[in-house]
């Protein structure tokens, strides 16, 4: 997929992640973490974050994830979801 | 043994915080909105959730029912494609008025199941029944589909349909929760009853369950965890019946090991109507810790 626009999904509820996705000539993936549990699963949260964006095909993309305590499953649907509504993609991929 | 049907938790399916508590409430299913709850901006976001949720959550002995959109709508498809994948166990379709939207909707599950190497058949099937032509055809709906494990009554939407509005005493619905209730039995298949939506009106709330309970309703959809204390307490079986059932299933285990098919309690032959609601008691009583289980209530 091939962001065309920013790419926004999730909210700033308790239990989701609000992220927006923005196209970089920056080489790779740069994630910009605001997270009240960052010192705990940050690490793990910027994986996951990295892992869907690499299962969606993009590349070179600025992240700006606001995280209110997101399971790792909503990370993966909210990340997801955003790549599709940034590239204007309704292709989606069920496995 | 047959599932408890008493308590169906509608959560919406774009609100992650509730996706992950859901099944801690004690519901006996759980009902993931893709339909009414979800905006039609947020229906690929409400999916992917939902998809994501029922793939990693474990729900425990929940039961997980997806409301999926109607087929004719530009969701209805891909909700299927996902939530057939993910593994729900059952799937509710909306707005079901004819025999046609059951074979519709099964298909599509037959043909990703297929694709997705699922077992055919192991996807199951709840009809919502929202208007005068669903209540009307409601018999031949409910024996459409093998998949069909249930009914329920969408009393909003119906209430437009035929120009009255709800009220708390439910007159309105008097013939199509009846009508529903009767196709439900005749197909041997679960009868649920609609939403309450006055969440402050426990009073109501409780009525109406007392009222549904009297039909014959296994159980009724709730739309917040504070309802679902109130249906199953009202769903207890008394302690009389307890002792009648026991009596009852210890006559029917006695006439097993015997080899005869009559069952007595002193002295008295007890009809097959008797011994299910017995059984349905004893059930309802394990599933309410009221007694740990058929084997050691036999002990007693």
């Amino acid at each position: 997929m091939q962001l065309i626009v920013a790419g926004i999904a999730g909210t700033m509820e308790s239990g989701d992640i609000l992220i927006e996705l923005e196209a970089t000539e920056q080489e790779g993936v740069h994630i910009d973490l605001d997270s009240t549990v960052s010192n705990q699963y940050g690490k793990q949260i910027k994986r996951v974050i990295t892992e869907t964006l690499k299962d969606c095909g993009i590349q070179n993309v600025y992240v700006k994830a606001v995280d209110k305590g997101a399971l790792d499953c909503t990370i993966r649907a909210r990340v997801t979801a955003a790549a599709h509504n940034g590239s204007k993609n309704e292709d989606f991929c069920w496995e | 043994m047959e599932r408890l049907r008493r308590t169906m938790l509608f959560v919406p399916g774009n609100n992650p915080g509730m996706l992950r508590d859901a099944h801690i409430y004690g519901a006996d299913s759980i009902l993931f909105d893709l339909e009414d709850s979800v905006s039609m901006g947020e229906k690929n976001a409400a999916r992917l959730l939902v998809y994501h949720s029922l793939k990693a959550i474990q729900y425990g002995n929940c039961e997980l029912v997806v409301r999926v959109n109607p087929l004719n709508t530009p969701y209805g498809r891909q909700d299927i494609e996902a939530v057939v994948r993910a593994g729900a166990q059952v799937i509710r379709l909306p707005k079901t008025e004819s025999v046609q939207d059951i074979l519709d909707m099964e298909l599509e599950i037959e043909r990703v199941e297929k694709e997705a190497g699922i077992p055919v058949g192991r996807t199951k099937l709840m009809a919502a029944v929202e208007s005068a032509l669903g209540v009307l055809n409601a018999q031949s709906i409910c024996v459409a589909s093998k998949r069909l494990i249930g009914i329920a009554i969408g009393a909003e939407d119906y209430c437009a349909n035929i120009k009255t509005q709800r009220t708390k005493e439910g007159l309105e619905l008097f013939f199509a929760r009846n009508m529903v209730l009767n196709a439900a039995r005749a197909a041997g298949i679960a009868a649920l009853d609609t939403v309450f939506s006055d969440v402050e009106d426990m009073d109501g709330f409780e009525t109406e369950v007392r009222l549904i309970k009297g039909l014959g309703f296994d159980g009724k959809s709730v739309i917040n965890p504070r309802q679902i204390g109130p249906v199953h307490r009202i769903f207890l079986p008394t302690e009389k019946e307890i002792t009648s059932a026991r009596r009852v299933i210890r006559a029917l285990r006695e006439a097993e090991a015997r080899g005869s098919g009559v069952v007595s309690v002193d002295g008295r032959m007890v009809d097959r109507p008797v011994v299910l609601r017995a059984q349905r008691i004893i059930q309802m009583a394990v599933a309410s810790n009221l007694i740990v289980d058929e084997e050691e209530m036999l002990d007693e």
